[in-house]
């Protein structure tokens, strides 16, 4: 699984998050980094729900 | 089957379908488009010099074959019989069910004279009103009005101030957003509204309509001190009120919303999410809520789709707990609101005057219940977490300072 994030449409509502910490970070100059692009296995439902509960639909996952 | 085509329908329908469940899907939608987002209608699809309709459409559904979903789009619930098991649609059709997820959303209130009210005067909630309200704007009216200084009035206000357009706000609140924030902050809104030009008018209600000539278009408001404000656009955006109608008689409770159990079930077989839905939420000692916003749609859709099926396998359904958030963006402010407000609140970070900051939200006894923040994201997010983990008021300044 790979995590992709449209730049464009992020607003860093940063609800990414608070679902998977392990994976997203909005740091205090208000954008979002990857911490983690290939998520493992363990992370998969979380990345999914990341991406179901971004109000931007702005992340995408590769399978 | 599911009853509501929009976020918490179609995130309950994708739920049910991936957790396994592999038998008939229908969903019943009341207008004639594909499932697609809500929040950018107030906003982008306002201010942007072209529009993409298809960047609306929910990804869930993106491709309306992917779920294996039986469509029935422009078609709304009229009724249902709990003792047999079957939803009536407005044409008469009769589809029946194991399992039933209600998610008929909310519609907009209306002024008690606004069904007799002249051209001109729009509401708000659904694309088909979005392309009117886009073509008003585009027009070029001299002077909008917007009744109602909600979430949705605030942020047709700000997007039709960016497109240059002469505004004023008007909302018979001491404060706008009064019913979700504390007054300091409405007023926090206001000054920004202010700031940015608005002609903002609180404390006083909106009465009725001036037509241009007898029976033309409007042309002005009529407000209930006397006084009227000039406006060739209208948009009248006071709240919403959940769509229940089609439920009087069927043996559900309804109360404000179609009331529903801890774990957001609402009869055997029968869940409920999204706007319409209202339930006991034990991370706030059970006090009941409705919940209007973008995230509880997506988290309540996926709880209750799973509730369903726990529920049509014999199984016990977990709480439904969340800790509300939502965000509003008006002009280049992000407003964002974690948890509930409550009268103790604390800046721990920042100002309204700087317009990025953080205010806390307290309980009696010294527990964080909520946060406010302006362009503080990360913050928010954080007091979201804070919340639910029941953390003290000290903690938090400590953690979100």
């Amino acid at each position: 699984m790979k995590v992709v994030v449209d730049f464009d449409l992020c607003e860093s509502n940063a609800v990414c998050m608070s679902i998977a910490p392990e994976v997203f970070e909005v740091r205090d100059d208000d954008f979002l980094y990857i911490l983690n692009e290939n998520p493992g296995p363990e992370l998969h439902e979380k990345v999914r729900e990341a991406v179901e509960r971004c109000p931007k639909q702005a992340i995408s996952l590769e399978e | 089957m599911v009853a509501g085509a929009s976020l918490a329908g179609t995130q309950a329908a994708q739920v049910i379908r991936r957790d396994g469940y592999d038998g008939r899907l229908v969903l019943v939608g009341d207008e004639r488009h594909y499932p697609y987002d809500r929040p950018p209608l107030s906003k982008s699809y306002l201010t942007d010099e072209v529009v993409d309709e298809d960047r609306l459409r929910l990804r869930a559904t993106a491709d309306p074959e992917a779920l294996g979903i039986e469509w029935r789009l422009g078609r709304s619930a009229a009724s249902v019989d709990l003792g047999r098991s079957i939803l009536v649609l407005d044409d008469g059709e009769e589809l029946s069910w194991d399992g039933l997820v209600i998610a008929t959303g909310a519609g907009p209130r209306r002024l008690p004279n606004q069904a007799d009210a002249p051209a001109g005067v729009l509401e708000l909630r659904t694309l088909d009103d979005a392309r009117r309200l886009r073509a008003g704007l585009e027009a070029g009216p001299e002077r909008v009005a917007v009744c109602g200084a909600g979430f949705i009035g605030a942020e047709v206000a700000a997007s039709a101030r960016e497109r240059g357009l002469e505004v004023t706000l008007i909302d018979a609140a001491p404060a706008p957003l009064d019913r979700v924030l504390d007054t300091a902050a409405g007023m926090a809104v206001a000054d920004l509204h202010r700031s940015h030009g608005v002609d903002v008018r609180l404390g006083v209600g909106v009465t009725g309509f001036e037509r241009r000539g007898g029976d033309g278009p409007v042309r002005a408001v009529t407000l209930g001190d006397g006084s009227t404000v000039a406006a060739d656009l209208v948009v009248v955006g006071i709240g919403v009120a959940p769509n229940t109608g089609w439920l009087d008689g069927s043996g559900l409770t309804i109360d404000d919303g179609v009331v529903a159990d801890e774990t957001t079930l609402a009869a055997p077989g029968v869940v409920v999410a999204g706007d319409v839905a209202r339930w006991p939420n034990p991370r706030f000692e059970g006090r009941t809520m409705r919940v209007e916003q973008w995230d509880n749609a997506v988290e309540m859709g996926t709880h209750a789709g799973r509730r369903l099926l726990a529920e049509l396998a014999g199984e016990a359904g977990l709480p439904f707990q969340p800790v509300p958030w939502f965000w509003s963006d008006q002009y280049d402010r992000k407003i964002q609101l974690a948890g509930v407000v409550t009268e103790r609140h604390e800046m721990v970070q920042g100002s309204m005057a700087e317009g990025r900051f953080v205010q806390i939200y307290g309980d009696d006894e010294g527990r964080l219940r909520g946060a406010l923040c302006w362009n503080r994201p990360r913050q928010a997010i954080q007091a979201r977490l804070l919340v639910a983990e029941g953390e003290s008021i000290d903690a938090a300044r400590e953690r979100l300072g």
